[in-house]
């Protein structure tokens, strides 16, 4: 891990950059590991709980372990107008999350909500891994996930 | 009209000039405006709304962040604010705990006095209150975030005056708490117990532990002798919760109403503070004339040692080795009655009246339990408990009669009195360490600028052959800065004093509020009491000969100084 | 490497040839959407068979001029309802809903051929449409700023440059003085695009006059409207107008530094910047010294990590600064003390991607377009029960009426419109009374509406307006910063009411309590997202009030979309009294006689709808 943390800081070497950094540990980890944080804290002089607050604040940010894929609904307007919700419904029953749980326990999905992701157009979209995909419905949001496997 | 810069207050003329915001202009109008989230001393957050004042558009603004103009005019109390205000309250009401009277910030709360003030009668809305999540950890401060309003006072005060940053927000929105780093107990943080955060929290969410029961667990008990210390910056402060004048000394006041609850010994922690002077000037000058590393650094603060022992472990061995005024205090009265002891058989149990909170670590440090269980100081009791064990017990503080503390002890001098407030330390180190022993020379002492309520000043003094270059800080982030340029070489000292809490410990977590005003009065009451003291300089203090003749021959080291490699044990 | 202004013409001239040379192109859209849509796999379907079919292909624009058919990624169309689009030129032809299996026939008719795909052209009302421009949906909009998207090869700056791009930045450094610059913003009268409407002349003024050497120029991509994406489809379509601006606004206000913030759910966007900007960079367009100038400028890009609150400036600034996006008190103003603390010029994409045009045609030409105090034009992205969806640009003032019915193509399904919401969460919603209304910014405030940054959600009849108002109430208290109390609690209480009322459970004094929260927050949140966060509840308080009142007396949704509102009858009249909905009936709701009319216990109900699967006779029936 050292060695993929020092790696980002020789990119990003400064305390203004702490959003790339956090951002360069999730894409790598697929979430943000407190020991990754804690090193990044201590390497930039910023304070741990200011690290945390950072983390916490922004959505994108997952301080848990996220699915092999992630798969989020959005929920923007046109999305939401065009019956969103169903969809978010059908996959939580199928697999078995609810808005507390998001990820599986076998670390294979992670459903979420997102708030809008300018896909208006296609309402309502939801993306796995940040493919989108068009005009779902609950049948075929569940298809889909078949076909993940 | 007046020529001056102006606004007009809700119909009155209010001159303003150096104001920062109408807020500030309004307080000089003698309005009370409610606010959570404002603290001069600290950057303004706007955040709890409370402060709005209508415009003569019938705009509403801020008044904490909307800098004064010429000829404003504005309304305070319009009734659409008061609705305003009432809402809000009522919102914060609405989340919070509403169970004041075994809150232990009951009668203080600023959350209470608003709702009483604004007669909140009911609150509309689903009661969603959080459950209790206490973190007592922390042997200083208590964190109860179910009572949190968000105003983020702590917050700053964590990271912009101490530069600690052991706090912060977390999450965001409704589900926003202030926490430490994944939420660790606190006591695992690099909080450094200043307590600062909970001077500045207006509800119960940061409090001080309460150490009230244990004092009295002492007092009534017969096979104890119980002996009370109490820090010069107490006597100005304890008045305050009394309604005497701010700034008032109450020394003599404090030793009658501790007699009265029956307390065996009562002593004056600022004949600690004379032996500190005397430790401290000899290892400095121990240190000047063999070229060691300087600055020397002091080590009154516990909050201070232990912000270098997070931050600047490279620093801690330019600490001094001296015990803080408490710690050295202890160990001397332990020391003084050890033969008594043997005779009567009363275990001596010693109580520091301290306005500090960092001194409730600092005295069950490890370096200060011995091998034998004992401790030099057995309970830290801050201003804010010592006025609420006079309330329990029913004293009616006004009422008593002065009286002197004990010998062989009673006697201090002004140098010792003055570490209460920022600057002392330094300005009693350089009484004793000048040549010079001239009235003449005392008064420019007090001039080379040691004093005042700045957070950084520098003073030089002619010693030997050249000067000594000396930086008086308060506020752990100035000592930051002025560490910083010390490492780049663009400052360079012999001697610093550094004390974690602004002003110095007249403004300690531990003593009741107050904003600059009452801590300008608090440091006058302090010198005040150094003008009127017989005894101006540490050395002169009879008893300081007394015990270097007496208990602490050959006994200095071991009584009066901490090893360091203890400490960076701790450190670590 | 491009050193100067007379390279820049020769570069351009150059190129245009080869541009000229290609005889045929085919634009297949690369928008998000249309990349949804699979319109990458389109791509190369053709492309392999067109080089298959021996014919001469080529994927970017040669210096030297080739014959043959280019092939290009382009922006976004607009179009997004009908995508995966494709475009022929010089034809014009756009074809709709494209598929791969379609590939050879546009090959066969297209390509070697010269006529078009009859089938995949768009068709309204029974006639095909075969030109772009014609289609009602183009017809009607002014394409100023989206010219370029779905036009041209969205990653080539050879094609930008070719069609005159950067002729703006080379004007500003060298024909006019810093002042004109800023006089010809200020003369066009553009205001910015991103909600408030605050004039960018102005703007540009008070960072010019600011005694700081250090200024910065940011570029706010943080689209976060629920419901819209023009600035998403400019940065993916044609980043190197909106690059031109910023570089523009650099030089107009001494800043020689730009940020791009955009948000993290954009990753084409961010793609297409980065390489719009690696491109500028090789040819010397951005960096030190350019066009030999003395003037400098650099870009960066920083991604958002999902917070929508950091669309506020303070907010966004702070978040570049790499600290929680929460909004600061102001004064200081951004213009004074912005993004580190210096003095910096905030605007939006689509305002940005304006300035070029209005330093090359100036400022006249720009008021041509548009209304007296809201000249130009001005992007929309039209979304919800709308037949044509997609990205649209008008003049500033054209009326809603034009817009949903004659670009839109009116409601779907040939329902009744109800309302159309405008500037997502901060704004409001317009109702059949306002469709003549002229949309720009200060008819539309008059309204309680705002053009945010431009999302057009339309709703029919079956949209329950109360549970709008509970969507967007829901979308801000979740986006709220939690730093203010009006905004943190107030939206928390006034979402807790909402859900109430569409919950079935709420009374008539909620309404009252739902207007005196909306106007404490609205008048004393610290931001502006926060004061505008009523704005929905407010509008449709007042549009719909009769609404609000049949949910919380008679507990009833007009609209029939609330579900708890929903009660299960049986219809006397065609019950035969067979019980099997009794027995169905998992709570025992359902009680009467055999042969008689059975009866559902509304209390006891838990609404499964099981009894109406079971009936044979269409007896049992929703009500609300």
């Amino acid at each position: 891990m050292r060695q993929v943390l020092d790696t980002i800081l020789s990119e990003h070497t400064k305390k203004s950059e702490i959003i790339p950094i956090l951002q360069a540990i999730q894409k790598e980890y697929r979430y943000l590991p407190e020991e990754a944080l804690c090193y990044v804290a201590k390497k930039l002089h910023v304070g741990e709980a200011k690290i945390y607050s950072i983390a916490t604040f922004y959505e994108n940010f997952s301080l848990e372990p996220k699915g092999k894929y992630v798969i989020k609904i959005c929920d923007g307007t046109a999305c939401h107008v065009r019956r969103s919700i169903p969809i978010l419904e059908a996959l939580r029953k199928k697999l078995g999350l609810s808005e507390q749980k998001k990820t599986t326990d076998d670390m294979l999905y992670t459903v979420e909500t997102v708030s809008c992701l300018g896909a208006c157009g296609l309402a309502p979209v939801l993306t796995v891994n940040d493919k989108v995909y068009p005009a779902m419905t609950p049948d075929s949001a569940c298809e889909l996930i078949d076909t993940l496997k | 009209m007046t020529d001056k810069k102006h606004m007009i207050i809700d119909g009155q003329i209010v001159n303003f000039d150096k104001e920062q915001n109408i807020l500030a202009v309004i307080r000089k109008a003698g309005i009370d405006l409610p606010t959570f989230c404002y603290y001069s001393e600290l950057s303004i957050y706007g955040a709890c709304r409370m402060c709005v004042v209508e415009d003569e558009w019938g705009g509403i603004i801020a008044s904490c962040s909307t800098p004064p103009r010429d000829k404003m005019k504005i309304k305070t109390n319009t009734p659409q604010l008061f609705r305003y205000r009432k809402m809000i309250l009522e919102l914060l009401l609405a989340s919070h705990c509403r169970d004041c009277t075994t809150c232990p910030k009951n009668g203080k709360c600023r959350l209470q006095e608003l709702a009483l003030r604004f007669g909140i009668d009911s609150v509309r809305f689903e009661n969603t209150k959080k459950e209790a999540v206490v973190d007592d950890s922390a042997l200083s401060i208590i964190r109860d975030s179910s009572k949190c309003i968000l105003c983020g006072d702590c917050v700053r005060m964590c990271s912009e005056i101490q530069n600690v940053g052991a706090i912060d927000f977390a999450y965001r929105g409704s589900d926003m708490t202030v926490s430490t780093a994944w939420g660790k107990p606190l006591a695992e943080t690099n909080c450094v117990n200043c307590g600062q955060c909970a001077s500045v929290c207006p509800t119960g969410a940061i409090v001080i532990r309460n150490c009230t029961q244990k004092f009295w667990d002492a007092i009534y008990d017969d096979s104890k002798r119980v002996v009370v210390q109490f820090a010069p910056a107490v006597r100005v402060a304890l008045g305050d919760e009394f309604g005497l004048e701010p700034g008032t000394n109450v020394a003599g006041k404090i030793v009658g109403a501790l007699r009265k609850m029956g307390v065996d010994e009562v002593y004056d922690t600022t004949m600690g503070a004379d032996l500190t002077v005397m430790e401290e000037s000899k290892e400095f000058v121990k240190k000047y004339k063999a070229g060691k590393k300087l600055p020397l650094f002091t080590s009154c603060c516990p909050a201070w040692v232990k912000y270098a022992e997070h931050e600047h472990p490279e620093l801690v061995e330019q600490i001094s080795t001296c015990k803080s005024p408490m710690q050295i205090f202890s160990a001397v009265i332990k020391e003084h009655f050890k033969q008594v002891q043997e005779v009567d058989g009363k275990e001596t149990v010693v109580f520091a009246i301290m306005p500090c909170t960092a001194k409730k670590d600092e005295q069950v440090r490890p370096e200060f339990i011995y091998e034998d269980g004992s401790r030099d100081t057995d309970g830290v009791i801050t201003t804010q408990e010592f006025a609420s064990i006079l309330k329990q017990a029913g004293i009616v503080f006004e009422d008593v009669e002065p009286e002197a503390a004990d010998m062989p002890f009673g006697i201090t001098s002004g140098a010792g009195v003055i570490f209460g407030v920022t600057g002392g330390v330094a300005e009693a180190v350089i009484r004793r360490v000048v040549d010079d022993k001239s009235n003449n020379m005392l008064h420019n002492i007090a001039y080379t600028g040691v004093r005042g309520m700045e957070g950084i000043k520098e003073a030089s003094i002619p010693y030997g052959e050249g000067r000594v270059k000396i930086a008086v800080v308060n506020g752990l982030a100035n000592a930051e800065k002025l560490i910083e340029q010390i490492e780049i070489g663009e400052a360079e000292y012999d001697f610093v004093e550094v004390m974690a809490c602004p002003g110095g410990c007249i403004a300690g977590a531990g003593q009741p509020f107050t904003r600059m005003e009452g801590k300008k009065e608090r440091a006058k009451g302090l010198y005040d009491a150094d003008k009127l003291s017989q005894v101006k300089r540490s050395e002169e203090n009879p008893v300081m000969m007394a015990l270097y003749g007496g208990i602490l021959k050959n006994k200095t080291h071991e009584l009066l100084h901490v090893d360091y490699n203890k400490r960076e044990e701790v450190a670590k | 490497m491009i050193h100067n202004v007379r390279e820049l013409n020769k570069f351009k001239n150059q190129y245009k040839k080869s541009m000229e040379a290609q005889y045929k192109k085919v634009l297949v859209c690369a928008g998000t959407g249309c990349v949804a849509g699979g319109s990458l796999e389109i791509f190369e379907r053709l492309k392999q068979l067109t080089e298959e079919a021996g014919m001469p292909v080529s994927v970017e624009l040669k210096k030297e001029p080739h014959e043959e058919i280019a092939f290009k990624k382009s922006g976004c169309h607009g179009f997004c309802e009908m995508g995966p689009l494709l475009r022929i030129e010089p034809f014009g032809w756009l074809y709709v809903k494209v598929k791969p299996e379609d590939c050879e026939e546009i090959l066969e008719k297209s390509l070697k051929g010269d006529e078009p795909v009859e089938r995949l052209l768009f068709h309204q009302d029974g006639k095909a449409y075969a030109a772009e421009e014609e289609i009602p949906f183009y017809k009607k909009q002014t394409r100023i700023v989206l010219s370029n998207c779905g036009h041209t090869d969205a990653e080539a700056i050879e094609e930008y440059i070719a069609r005159g791009g950067y002729q703006a930045v080379a004007k500003a450094l060298f024909d006019m003085k810093t002042d004109d610059i800023v006089q010809e913003v200020m003369d066009s009268g553009l205001r910015g695009r991103g909600g408030g409407g605050f004039p960018t002349g102005r703007k540009l003024q008070q960072v010019a006059k600011q005694k700081e050497v250090r200024k910065f120029v940011v570029c706010n991509g943080d689209e976060g409207d629920p419901g819209a994406f023009m600035d998403r489809s400019i940065m993916e379509g044609d980043p190197h107008k909106m690059i031109e601006g910023m570089m523009i606004a650099g030089i107009a206000t001494g800043a020689h530094e730009g940020y791009i913030y955009v948000r993290a759910e954009y990753p084409l966007a961010v793609k297409r910047l980065q390489t719009a900007i690696a491109a500028a960079e090789k040819q010397g367009l951005l960096g030190d010294n350019i066009l030999d100038s003395g003037f400098d400028f650099t870009l960066r890009i920083n991604q958002g990590a999902g917070a929508f609150v950091c669309g506020e400036g303070s907010a966004l600034t702070a978040s570049i600064e790499g600290n929680r996006g929460m909004p600061r008190v102001k004064p200081p103003r951004t213009v004074e003390q912005g993004l580190f603390g210096k003095p910096t010029v905030l605007s939006n994409v689509e305002t940005y991607a304006n300035i070029p045009m209005i330093i090359l045609n100036g400022s006249d030409w720009f008021r041509s377009m548009g209304t007296e105090n809201s000249p130009g034009t001005k992007a929309f992205a039209l979304t919800g029960n709308v037949n044509n969806t997609g990205l649209i640009e008008v003049p500033m003032g054209t009326t809603l009426r034009e817009v949903i019915f004659d670009i839109g193509g009116g409601i779907k399904n040939g329902k009744k419109f109800k309302a159309v919401q405008i500037g997502g969460p901060s704004g409001g919603c317009m109702t059949e009374e306002h469709l003549d209304m002229p949309m720009d910014f200060d008819s539309l405030k008059k309204k309680g509406a705002m053009i945010g940054s431009g999302g057009l959600v339309v709703m029919d009849e079956d949209n329950c307006m109360v549970e709008v108002a509970r969507f967007f109430m829901n979308f801000t208290q979740n986006e709220s910063c939690g730093k203010c109390v009006p905004c943190r609690e107030g939206t928390l209480r006034m979402l807790e009411i909402l859900e109430r009322i569409v919950a079935g459970k709420g009374e008539r004094e909620d309404l009252d309590m739902l207007e005196e929260l909306a106007d404490m927050i609205s008048k004393t949140a610290l931001c502006g997202l926060g004061k505008t966060a009523p704005s929905p509840v407010i509008s449709t308080m007042k549009y719909f009030r009769d609404e609000y009142l049949a949910h919380v007396v008679d507990k009833k949704c007009p609209a029939k979309n609330c579900q708890a509102m929903k009660r299960y009858v049986i219809i006397e009249e065609k019950c035969k009294g067979c019980s099997k909905c009794a027995r169905q009936c998992p709570v025992n709701a359902i009680s009467g006689e055999i042969k008689k009319p059975f009866v559902i216990d509304a209390d006891k109900c838990i609404k499964c709808g099981a009894c109406e699967t079971a009936c044979s006779f269409g007896a049992v029936t929703e009500q609300f």
